[in-house]
């Protein structure tokens, strides 16, 4: 049956091919390829590494397409027959076609496909496969993409090809790279010479960072005696560099953590900060405005998956907008009754805090829902010996930004002059003919509305659930009280020191025993000092 | 006054809507069997838990379909502890005293489990546990449907240290006795394997940790001493989501230091784009990925009921499934929902799990399960990369001195949660030693 079957398919290629192009250089028949790749179906992960073997010892350049989908989680076979074929949609989906002819295969079904498994094992195997396939390719970009392949795996048994690689080469980024791969090769390698060790060794501490120190390490294990010293002394500089990289980098871990502190504090250092309204609710505005991402993202997703990366610039209007209109809602239905009773306020906007909770945890369920980072927020870059992740770099910016416009509506605006006026003396304002009511609305919304504007930046880093908004209720509240009430400077300089703090803390006394120093500092700080690092001074603090 | 009035009144409101969310309809006749269910629904746990309520009404509804148990409607009894382990002890003793049920379901963390073990031990009721957790109890009253250390933790180090060839270790997770007990076991059965103390990193995080950068680079930097290093993740809930899109944004890829996790599930990865993520993986007994008819049966049916096609699976929805089979198998064989009877009866009861297996209940009131090891995809899936054969549940785990000679069984004549297989006695009515 097997045979027939086999007979049957080879005819058919045969006569697909024929009207094919002739050729490029080390391509073996269509007839003799075909089994090699279908051998990537059956059996274990094992078995699928040997298959993987025999198609690269092929050298025919048709294989590198099919190990890339195979590498992608993409390759799928036919359960009845076992052949292995493309799909021109990802998931198993569209038409069907084989992988070496690219012909149509009309007779096999979506239903009857099944994915060819990979692991962590094979996927190295796979890149090391196709690096090793590409590394003479007529591409550049291909070229430095196997390059670097090489470089990782670094196996012994690729020096011949590496050598002849490095030989060829024309563009002088791409031959550091296989420079740098054959020394780590070299230090790899029992039988290469002293000298030839020796000469590798700078050329692998020029890799720099936590790579190099890996690849040093490892060497230095089985490194004979006499050339001990000398990869010693390369770790040693190599640590002592990431010695002074590593505290760059805890600053900017503070400076990140204080910019998310920064943003979920703000709003309130305007709600509570200036109006002086203990506003419990205050973490759930935040959770709205996250929310608000959410229902946006979703809506670009369903109906114009093109507009995806603009979505949080979308979400960012809508966010204040709903936000701060609740707030307003809030403040002219509750708070404005509880003036100058602190704890009543306290209560009534701890109850509606769970109140929206329990509301949204009824609409869109207690489940963490998916706000997706735009493809310019994910992934990292690096500086120097610092890596800075993309997302937590735009919140500092989007963090800053907002400090800014704000400190700039209150100093120049119309709106920030009559809030000043009002949260100074309130009496004074309204015989000068300020609507103070419609003032603690303005002022309440901002602050909610800024809440919601944290959200939005915040659900790019955390989980947006019922709950985002409790994680944060506390620490904002530590930082516009230690910051100094009714300063927006203040939070600022509070915000990055508990961020700075925190994170020269961590390392040493671990997340858990961190926090609870923080707080045990901010309490003496503020037995010392009251209201805070900047106190407002003068009479408006005693009204 | 009349402002703090409507302020109340509003928390009233919202109270009652929750409530009425909450509330079943009531059965008219008296004849019915009440089920408990204890469950958080709202708080920090409501994220995971609200699920496994819904898998009991699921559970109830297909069983009244079939026409009840021992001729009577199964009636759910909704209570919500609200993530407050205290409160679990109470709302327990309020399903057992007022409302009379025959058995609870519930339970997520192992705070809650152990705030209610005492209520049920006095007044002598069943509680269904469907979490993993990590060990070194059996109470007479409890049955723990859910993986103990040795069917998840054990062979997932396994796998890592024979596929992998990890010789370096982070253990990594929040700070409570689930992850603290796991990880004191982990590293003492790495240090039996010959693993270095220098070579195992332990970190814990607060509950709701969300500013990983830190650890991630702590985690990075452990890993470039040139060996292989993994992390086991004991993390919970919805501290994973910022945690993985650290590892995702700091660059760590699955090949170079695969995290598996014990608490990650398909639930909680409906919350991230997982195309960074391929690779790592999770240690579990059932994914819902699992392609056997049993499976697709049970997905199909529930996401009808919850009227979601898109409504995922987990693991803990899988133990209670088995949970609640067990203890309908047992009221039928015992012919009584009398608690003594049933206890009796469920000893050595099978049913089928989801993945082709059969869960069978030990006389340490643990269950046989397979060991599923997955790697997550591109889909928020895992992929099966090993299986293993059903593996009983041991209580007490072999690798820790204080409790290798300790045994849980059941059975006369032992009839003892920890008894003491070299002193031959039986370390008394509760449950921890």
């Amino acid at each position: 049956m097997n045979a027939i079957l086999f007979l049957q398919r080879i005819a058919l290629f045969l006569v697909l091919t024929l009207g094919l192009a002739v050729p490029a250089q080390a391509q073996i028949a269509d007839a003799d390829l075909l089994p090699l790749v279908d051998a990537l179906a059956p059996g274990n992960f094992k078995d699928r590494e040997g298959a993987i073997g025999v198609l690269v010892t092929t050298g025919d350049q048709r294989v590198v397409p099919i190990l890339e989908v195979l590498l992608e989680g993409e390759l799928y076979f036919d359960d009845a027959t076992g052949k292995v074929v493309f799909t021109s949609a990802p998931s198993g989906k569209g038409t069907i076609s084989d992988p070496v002819t690219g012909a149509e295969l009309p007779t096999l079904t979506e239903d009857g496909l099944e994915k060819v498994k990979v692991n962590n094992g094979l996927r190295r195997v796979l890149r090391t496969a196709i690096g090793q396939m590409t590394l003479l390719s007529e591409d550049a970009g291909v070229r430095r993409f196997a390059a670097q392949s090489i470089l990782r795996d670094a196996d012994p048994a690729q020096l011949e090809l590496l050598d002849s690689a490095i030989a060829a080469e024309t563009d002088d980024d791409i031959q550091l790279i296989m420079q740098r791969a054959r020394a780590v090769i070299m230090l790899k390698t029992p039988e290469a010479s002293i000298e030839e060790k020796t000469a590798a060794v700078p050329i692998a501490q020029a890799i720099g960072g936590r790579d190099a120190l890996n690849i040093l390490t490892t060497a230095l294990a089985g490194a004979p005696a006499e050339l001990q010293p000398t990869i010693q002394s390369a770790i040693d500089g190599l640590a002592r560099d990431r010695a002074v990289w590593d505290v760059a980098q805890n600053v900017w871990f503070g400076i990140s953590l204080g910019s998310v502190l920064l943003l979920a504090a703000i709003g309130l250092a305007i709600t509570f900060g200036v109006m002086g309204v203990i506003n419990m609710a205050h973490g759930e505005m935040v959770m709205l405005g996250a929310y608000t991402t959410f229902v946006v993202q979703e809506i670009i997703r369903q109906n114009f998956p093109g507009l995806f990366d603009w979505s949080l610039a979308i979400a960012l209007p809508l966010a204040f907008l709903v936000t701060g209109l609740i707030g307003i809602a809030i403040e002219r239905g509750i708070i404005r009754f509880l003036y100058g009773r602190p704890l009543e306020t306290l209560l009534a906007t701890w109850g509606l805090s769970l109140i929206i909770q329990q509301a949204v945890q009824r609409i869109f369920t207690a489940n963490i829902r998916e706000v997706g980072n735009p493809s310019w927020m994910s992934g990292s870059f690096e500086l120097g010996g610092l890596a800075i992740t993309w997302n937590r770099f735009y919140i500092v910016i989007f963090a800053i930004m907002v400090f800014l416009t704000l400190l700039c509506v209150l100093k120049y605006t119309a709106i920030g002059l009559h809030m000043r006026a009002v949260t100074q003396n309130r009496r004074m304002a309204s015989s000068m003919g300020i609507r103070t009511p419609l003032v603690d609305a303005m002022t309440f919304g901002l602050g909610s509305g800024i809440a919601g504007l944290a959200g939005v930046a915040l659900s790019q880093i955390g989980n947006v659930s019922p709950n985002l908004g409790q994680g944060y209720i506390i620490d904002s509240f530590m930082v516009v009280v230690f910051g100094g009430v009714g300063n927006l400077w203040g939070t600022l300089v509070g915000a990055l020191t508990l961020g700075i703090a925190n994170k020269f803390i961590e390392p040493y006394a671990g997340a858990v025993l961190g926090k609870i120093i923080i707080l045990v500092l901010i309490i003496l700080f503020i037995q010392r000092r009251p209201r805070g690092l900047f106190a407002l001074k003068g009479r408006s603090i005693e009204a | 006054m009349t402002v703090v009035n409507r302020a109340i009144a509003g928390l009233g409101l919202g109270v009652a809507m929750t409530m009425g969310a909450i509330a079943v309809p009531a059965f008219a006749q008296d004849d019915t069997i009440k089920v408990g269910v204890l469950h958080s629904l709202s708080g920090t746990m409501a994220i995971s838990e609200t699920t496994l309520k819904d898998t009991m009404l699921f559970l109830i509804d297909e069983q009244n379909k079939k026409g009840g148990l021992l001729g009577k409607q199964l009636e759910a009894v909704v209570v919500d502890p609200a993530s407050d382990w205290p409160l679990f002890a109470e709302k327990a003793r309020e399903l057992i005293e007022v409302n009379g049920v025959a058995a609870v379901f519930g339970c997520w963390t192992s705070s809650s489990r152990k705030s209610v073990l005492p209520v049920f031990e006095e007044l002598n009721s069943i509680l269904f546990y469907p979490v993993q957790y990590e060990g070194e109890e059996s109470q007479r009253n409890v049955f723990y449907t859910g993986a103990a250390p040795n069917q998840q933790a054990i062979p997932a180090v396994d796998y890592l240290m024979e596929n992998e060839g990890v010789e370096r270790w982070v253990l990594a997770g929040t700070d409570y006795v689930y992850p603290q007990t796991t990880n004191k076991i982990l590293e003492q059965y790495l240090m039996d394997k010959g693993v270095a103390k220098e070579d195992i990193m332990i970190n814990y995080t607060p509950f709701g940790h969300s500013d990983w950068q830190t650890i991630v680079s702590d985690i990075k930097t452990f890993g470039s001493t040139g060996k292989k290093t993994a992390v086991v993740s004991t993390i919970n809930g919805d501290a994973n989501v910022p945690f993985y899109k650290e590892l995702a944004n700091q660059g760590i890829k699955a090949e170079d230091i695969p995290v598996v996790a014990f608490s990650v599930g398909e639930e909680e990865l409906a919350g991230f784009d997982t195309t960074p993520l391929v690779g790592h993986l999770a240690a579990w007994n059932y994914f819902q990925s699992v392609d056997v008819p049993a499976n697709e049966e049970f997905i199909s049916a529930w996401q009808t009921f919850m009227n979601d096609p898109e409504k995922v699976t987990n693991d803990p929805m899988e133990a209670t499934v088995i949970g609640f089979h067990l203890w309908v198998a047992a009221v039928e064989k015992a012919g009584t929902t009398d608690t003594d009877a049933v206890l009796d009866a469920i000893i050595g009861l099978e049913t089928p799990n989801l993945t082709g297996g059969i869960a069978k209940m030990l006389p340490n009131h643990h269950i046989t399960k397979p060991v599923l090891i997955g790697e997550i995809q591109a889909d928020g899936q895992f992929e099966v990369v090993s299986e293993s054969d059903l593996v009983p549940g041991d209580a007490w785990s072999d690798f820790l001195p204080e409790s290798k000679m300790i045994e849980a069984d059941w059975t006369a004549p032992i009839s003892c949660g920890n008894y003491n297989t070299e002193t031959k006695t039986c370390g008394g009515d509760t449950a921890t030693p």
